[in-house]
């Protein structure tokens, strides 16, 4: 499986957002079961599992860890006193935290957060992909659960059940304490929210394939995008925060409109 | 509205001439006597001011929630009898809820202007509170609440109690997430009152919560007990308006006897009626633009889930605010029954600071020995002692009020929600100190300028040197309407304690003279004739 789907590394990008990225993680994970991992239990049979374009490829992420991120991590990804081992993270980690700009860390904090992304697309995969090789660990998701064409039914109660307590029922995004909290989801990707449910990243909690199906996935991904593709029926959400925004809106600019009003009509004409 | 309206036409054209309107008028008047009601009325003074509008916007306001409220009771069906949604939302296709969250649901997505009227509803509903708050304020910082308005106070304050009872019951009508969440901690709140919490708590939701009595419950305290209630206490407050005529600010010409202003035919009943449209079209404006509660969000109730952000609406915020500040491990056993003092405490506090604000007319009275009628307005630096106790009451409220959003607070301002917490803990014990001191040391400077203004004039700016080589700056003394303004307050003392019949000084009395020299003793007499002669000519 592994040979057949070998694509040429600098094959042409397609109109697809993910693809590219898709594919090349694909070969991650086939690297990762059949060649990578193989290849740490059982070194006799390694070289012969693993072709060269994917050993380049983990070379090349090698090379891009010891250069970035071994710092904290430590040289062989095993952690040290200021971040955490990386060994059975899997690739879907690596790309959750390099992808959404998250790692590298910016600096010390209550949480990493989200900023602008530091390396290319080609990089972040060659970074997980040799994260992958360590150990077994989660993947990147399957293009066909990441479509949202899902139930979003179905998605909306279990987002409510599960999700909505730290990052509220619209995705708004909720405190959490010593100064952590749950980020809002509108305009997180697809992939990134998948990859988030099963990773775990940071305080969240790990949703596995037994608690929650990669179909549930789907649907989950289906009500979030629903939710970012269609505007409030009622007009401007004021930041789907719920009451503490529309009191707020209604002290600042509903009374503060009234009472302007009355000063305008009790005003004396000149 | 519409009556004065209407009367407005009988009076002038039976002024004028016959014809029609005035043989309709006229068989009217036969008929009624409406005619003595109308002279009495429309001739009524309204002093003009925006502060004055505040309680009429209340009014309307609520008018437009009956308004809206009985388009909603058409289509609304308050029943908690499990059914699967089937109307046009798609994220909640199929899915099970009452019949309550699904005909809400129908409103919202399958009536026509039925979500434009649940925003009206809902945004009517949170500024008629807003306005209440604002026109108590009004009436707190001007002293509007002394002799004879005292039960006026009352009654309004009970008003604004049962708007938060009406605005609590509708919030949890639809049924969905956030509603259940809210009614889930009235629920922890009444069990947490030892001996009877259980017995009311299952009395209330007909046995274990959620129940399904609940929401038929709440409806017909919504839609029947409270409205009745709310409508019986405007018609008794604006009566006792009407019977007190209205206070109005001090200045020229204004004195305790008579009232300076516009006669409600035709000029006040105009702007009146017309304000109405004003603010409905503020009200339309914001349910139109912005979303209010979003009930397709939070989808149908069910115990387990809470969301992030789950907050009540403002007027119960403070409450909601004080049961968040109080710190944990006020909860134990004894006597066989837990005594949840992290619920008790929250709840007694209110309870009192409810109460004092209830009764603070009276208090105020008996401190002050005062038994004057009183229509003109204080300014509020005039009353160092009041103003500097409203403020430590509103700071107060304001502390619990916005730890009901410490963890919105807490995710925009990128800090700890502990941190939040403990700056709320100290704002709510310590604020209400500093609010007082610094209010009335802030009354007292004014009024001490106010005097310099009264005995000096303003400063013009002009130097001028004097043959002797002194420089002085010329003062411009102050007008005559200014003045008025500047010295008509009544100067209180603190009470002399005097021994009753029995020659006896009662703790009571002690009490009183204590409370009545913390009240006075620090004060500015106003400016009396004889200074403002001696200061005449003194102008530099």
């Amino acid at each position: 499986m592994t040979k057949t789907n070998t694509p040429k590394p600098a094959r042409a990008r397609k109109s697809g957002r993910r693809s590219p990225l898709a594919s090349v993680a694909l070969i991650a994970i086939g690297l990762l079961f059949t060649g990578g991992a193989y290849a740490l239990f059982s070194t006799s049979t390694a070289s012969a599992q693993t072709d060269a374009s994917s050993q380049q490829t983990i070379g090349e992420g090698k090379k891009l860890f010891a250069s970035n991120c071994a710092t904290c991590h430590g040289l062989a990804a095993a952690g040290t006193g200021s971040g955490p081992s990386l060994i059975g993270v899997g690739a879907a980690s690596v790309d959750f935290q390099v992808g959404t700009g998250r790692m590298p860390m910016q600096m010390d904090g209550p949480q990493a957060e989200k900023k602008a992304v530091v390396f290319t697309e080609e990089q972040i995969a060659s970074l997980a992909a040799y994260v992958a090789s360590l150990a077994p660990g989660p993947a990147v998701p399957d293009a066909r659960y990441l479509d949202a064409q899902g139930d979003s039914a179905n998605g909306a109660e279990l987002f409510r059940i599960n999700c909505a307590m730290c990052h509220n029922v619209a995705g708004a995004g909720g405190a959490l304490t010593q100064g952590k909290f749950a980020p809002a989801l509108d305009g997180v990707s697809a992939q990134h929210i998948y990859e988030a449910m099963i990773t775990g990243p940071q305080s969240m909690p790990v949703f596995n394939d037994m608690n929650i199906s990669p179909e549930s996935k789907r649907d989950i991904i289906t009500y979030l995008k629903y939710l970012e593709n269609n505007p409030s029926p009622g007009g401007y959400a004021l930041g789907s925060l719920g009451p503490v925004s529309e009191g707020l809106f209604l002290w600042i600019f509903g009374l503060g409109a009234i009472v302007g009003l009355t000063v305008w009509i009790t005003a004396k004409s000149n | 509205m519409s009556i004065t309206k209407t009367t407005t036409g009988v009076v002038e054209t039976t002024k004028t001439s016959g014809g029609f309107t005035g043989a309709a008028a006229n068989y009217i008047d036969e008929r009624t006597s409406i005619s003595t009601a109308v002279k009495e009325l429309g001739r009524k003074i309204f002093p003009d001011h925006w502060s004055f509008l505040l309680g009429e916007v209340a009014l309307y306001s609520f008018v437009i929630i009956l308004l809206s409220g009985t388009f909603l009771t058409f289509f609304f069906s308050a029943s908690m009898a499990p059914v699967h949604y089937e109307g046009s939302y798609v994220p909640l296709k199929g899915v099970e809820m009452s019949a309550a969250m699904s005909s809400s649901l129908n409103i919202s997505f399958d009536i026509r202007g039925g979500l434009l009227m649940r925003q009206v509803h809902h945004w009517a509903a949170l500024l008629f509170v807003a306005s209440i708050g604002l026109h108590m304020l009004r009436i707190y910082f001007t002293g509007a609440f002394r002799k004879p308005r005292e039960l006026n106070w009352v009654i309004g304050f009970i008003l604004f109690i049962l708007a938060m009872a009406e605005g609590f019951t509708g919030y949890s009508l639809p049924d969905d997430l956030l509603s259940g969440n809210g009614l889930r901690i009235i629920d922890g709140m009444v069990k947490g009152i030892p001996l009877i919490g259980t017995w009311i708590s299952f009395l209330l939701f007909g046995g274990e919560f959620p129940g399904e009595a609940i929401v038929g419950r709440l409806y017909s305290l919504h839609i029947l007990l409270l409205p009745a209630i709310i409508i019986a206490l405007i018609a008794m407050h604006l009566l006792f308006v009407v019977v007190h005529k209205h206070t109005q600010y001090p200045g020229a010409g204004r004195t305790n006897k008579n009232v300076v202003g516009y006669p409600v035919l035709p000029v006040y009943a105009a702007k009146a009626g017309g304000f109405f449209f004003i603010v409905f079209g503020v009200v339309m404006l914001m349910a139109s633009l912005f979303t209010i509660n979003p009930i397709w969000n939070y989808g149908p109730y069910d115990p387990s889930p809470v969301s992030a952000g789950t907050q009540p609406d403002w007027y119960i915020g403070f409450a909601d605010g004080a049961l968040r500040l109080i710190p944990p491990g006020l909860e134990f056993v004894w006597l066989d029954r837990t005594w949840s003092f992290n619920i008790l405490i929250p709840l007694v506090s209110l309870g009192l600071f409810i109460l004092v604000v209830l009764i603070y007319p009276f208090i105020e009275a008996w401190v002050t020995g005062d038994k004057r009628e009183h229509h003109i307005l204080d300014r509020p630096r005039n009353a160092p002692t009041r103003t500097a106790i409203g403020a430590a009451g509103v700071t107060f409220y304001a502390a619990l009020w916005s730890t009901a959003s410490s963890d919105i607070i807490a995710t925009h301002f990128h800090v700890t929600m502990e941190g939040v917490i403990h700056a709320c803990q100290f704002a709510t014990i310590v604020g209400p100190f500093i609010a007082f001191f610094v209010a009335k040391r802030v009354c007292l400077a004014l009024q001490k300028k106010d005097r310099e203004i009264v005995l000096h004039g303003y400063e013009s700016g002009r130097i001028v040197r004097l043959p002797g080589g002194e420089y002085i700056e010329v003062h411009q003394p102050v007008d005559e309407y200014e003045r008025w303004k500047l010295v008509s307050y009544s100067d209180y003392k603190p009470l002399m304690i005097r021994p009753n019949d029995q020659g006896k000084i009662t703790t009571g009395q002690r009490l009183r003279g204590g409370l009545s020299r913390w009240f006075f003793e620090d004060r500015i007499v106003p400016v009396t004739t004889t200074e403002l002669e001696q200061s005449h000519g003194d102008h530099h």
